[in-house]
């Protein structure tokens, strides 16, 4: 019903708009389960162009994968009476855990700035907020904060850019991998697609990645988190239980 | 092989902190210090979430000064009326310390007063000891009969009033002294975010006058008491306690302090406190270092989540 709706919506405005493309968005692995044995996952992305108009088309896809939001602390440290020491601090506020960028082709062939900058297409246009004071604002790119911000991050493997990370499979049809690194949270990620002609954005469209904790794992975090007195107490008399028995194996007499 | 730690969110080697809990109890056992001011540090490093490996580590002394604790006992070097006089006063003063650095906190550059603290606690202390245990073994090696135990040399402290006899310690001296000694500890160790053993055995030692092995193995007693609640806060509040890493650290620490503990009874009292003192004082100048130094990265990030 929907489809069939969406169907006629799209006929309706042909007439009116050159451009009626539509995207329709696979990730392999909806949902990432972290076990004991989790060391990262790879996703791949399958996406179609649909709804073509006919003739010769160059389309351009930018796609961005985005982590829960958390808020990270940037430290400058500078010498005080020959001590180092951190002197001043820059907040970002609910950032992406983890932000993954891929274009089919260096993004500034894509589109111009502004457009990019718009769409926050790549490490360096996409908006960090940073509370300075009580005022929140983005800064200028070169930022000294920013800059150490994002290469900290992707020297960690949480942030990435690849500037030929999409591949057309046809004219129509392209694929992307993306990486769940190990240490990024738990959470929704969500994965943005934008498509790109002629410089300018045609069509976009998301899906969502649930990554969660599962097995044993989960259980002891939810007890945790529900029962805190109880966990703790427990975890306590076990580490008692730990050194009786250990005390009790290694005794010689 | 790394396994995937539920609370602290990251995968770790398994035998890389497995050897690090058999190491760092190989050293608690033979000091009798908590381990604490060793094992955080080397965590964080591994890329623990510092709220996770303090309060992780507090589970992992637990386990250790226990089975160390239990070893001592069966050896009867363990001074249970005095370890309660500490309590008591440690207790007060772990109070007091949360409190202060809460308040310091508000202040800002807590980080910085907690470094310059560690430098100057740990190479003072360090400093005394090892000018101590040199000063004695030359003496021994000299011919000199040795003797840490001088009548008439006791502080004025000691002669307080509300006297009491330690039978275990061999001491008959004022309870005022062990209690504000008991506060002075809990004070520091909620500050600097460390169990004490290492500030509490060498004051048992040079102004008690305790034995060398019962003060250890009395500031095990401490040890185990303080830890063991400090798990329990932080996983009631904080939620920060991870019972895989702890569980690792344990069974590697548990085997370590069993080791250490035995080597440590055979080596002369002397020696050990000779090794203590540098152990503490190589610290001490570790940390002093990493304030002087050019930092290799000027920024650092930090999650203010976890």
């Amino acid at each position: 019903m929907a489809r069939r709706l969406l169907l006629a919506l799209g006929l309706f405005l042909l007439p009116f708009g050159a451009h009626a493309e539509r995207l329709v968005l696979s990730v392999s692995q909806p949902e990432v389960l972290i076990t004991s044995s989790f060391t990262g996952a790879d996703l791949v992305l399958f996406g179609v162009v649909e709804d073509r108009p006919d003739g010769e088309h160059r389309y351009d896809i930018a796609v961005t994968v985005r982590g829960p939001q958390e808020t990270f602390v940037t430290w400058r440290k500078s010498r005080v009476l020959g001590l180092y020491i951190n002197t001043d601090s820059r907040t970002f506020v609910d950032s992406p855990a983890v932000l993954a960028i891929a274009t089919n082709r260096p993004a500034a062939l894509i589109a111009d700035p502004a457009v990019l900058r718009r769409e926050q297409i790549g490490l360096s246009r996409n908006i960090f907020l940073q509370r300075i004071g009580t005022d929140f604002a983005d800064v200028v790119p070169d930022d000294p904060f920013r800059l150490a911000f994002l290469r900290i991050k992707t020297a960690e493997g949480l942030y990435s850019e690849h500037e030929s990370g999409v591949s057309f499979l046809s004219g129509a049809a392209f694929r992307t991998s993306f990486h769940i690194p190990a240490r990024a949270p738990v959470g929704t990620y969500e994965v943005a697609v934008k498509l790109f002609e002629g410089g300018r954005m045609i069509a976009d469209a998301s899906t969502v990645v649930a990554v969660r904790k599962d097995g044993y794992g989960q259980e002891m975090a939810a007890f945790a988190e529900n029962h805190g007195w109880l966990y703790g107490f427990g975890v306590a008399f076990g580490a008692l239980c730990v050194g009786l028995g250990a005390n009790f194996l290694f005794r010689r007499d | 092989m790394t396994i995937y730690l539920p609370i602290a969110e990251i995968p770790v080697a398994i035998f890389t902190i497995f050897a690090m809990g058999l190491a760092v109890g190989f050293i608690s056992g033979m000091f009798g210090v908590g381990g604490g001011f060793l094992m955080t540090p080397l965590l964080i490093f591994t890329g623990v979430p510092a709220a996770v490996a303090v309060a992780s580590v507090s589970a992992h002394m637990a386990a250790s000064s226990f089975s160390g604790a239990l070893s001592y006992l069966r050896k009867g070097l363990i001074d249970l009326p005095l370890a309660g006089f500490l309590l008591a006063g440690g207790l007060l003063g772990t109070g007091l310390g949360v409190a202060a650095f809460a308040l310091m906190r508000a202040l800002g550059q807590v980080d910085l007063l907690i470094s310059v603290s560690y430098v100057l606690l740990l190479t003072g202390v360090g400093t005394l000891m090892l000018v101590e245990s040199v000063r004695f073994i030359l003496r021994a090696w000299g011919g000199a009969k040795p003797s840490i135990r001088r009548p008439g040399t006791h502080g004025w402290f000691l002669r307080l009033p509300l006297k009491m006899r330690f039978r275990r310690s061999r001491i008959y001296v004022s309870v005022i002294p062990v209690v504000v000694l008991g506060l002075g500890v809990g004070f520091l160790g909620a500050l600097l975010g460390v169990g004490g053993g290492f500030l509490l055995v060498p004051a048992l030692i040079y102004l008690l006058r305790v034995p060398t092995q019962t003060s250890i193995g009395t500031a095990l007693v401490l040890t185990l008491v303080t830890m063991v609640s400090a798990t329990i806060m932080h996983a009631a509040f904080n939620g920060t306690v991870d019972a895989i890493l702890a569980l690792i650290l344990m069974i590697g620490g548990t085997m370590g302090a069993q080791f250490g503990a035995r080597t440590g009874q055979r080596l002369k009292a002397e020696y050990l406190r000779l090794l203590l003192a540098l152990l503490v004082l190589a610290v001490g100048l570790r940390v002093g270092y990493d304030l002087v130094r050019p930092p290799t990265d000027q920024f650092a990030v930090t999650n203010t989540e976890r």
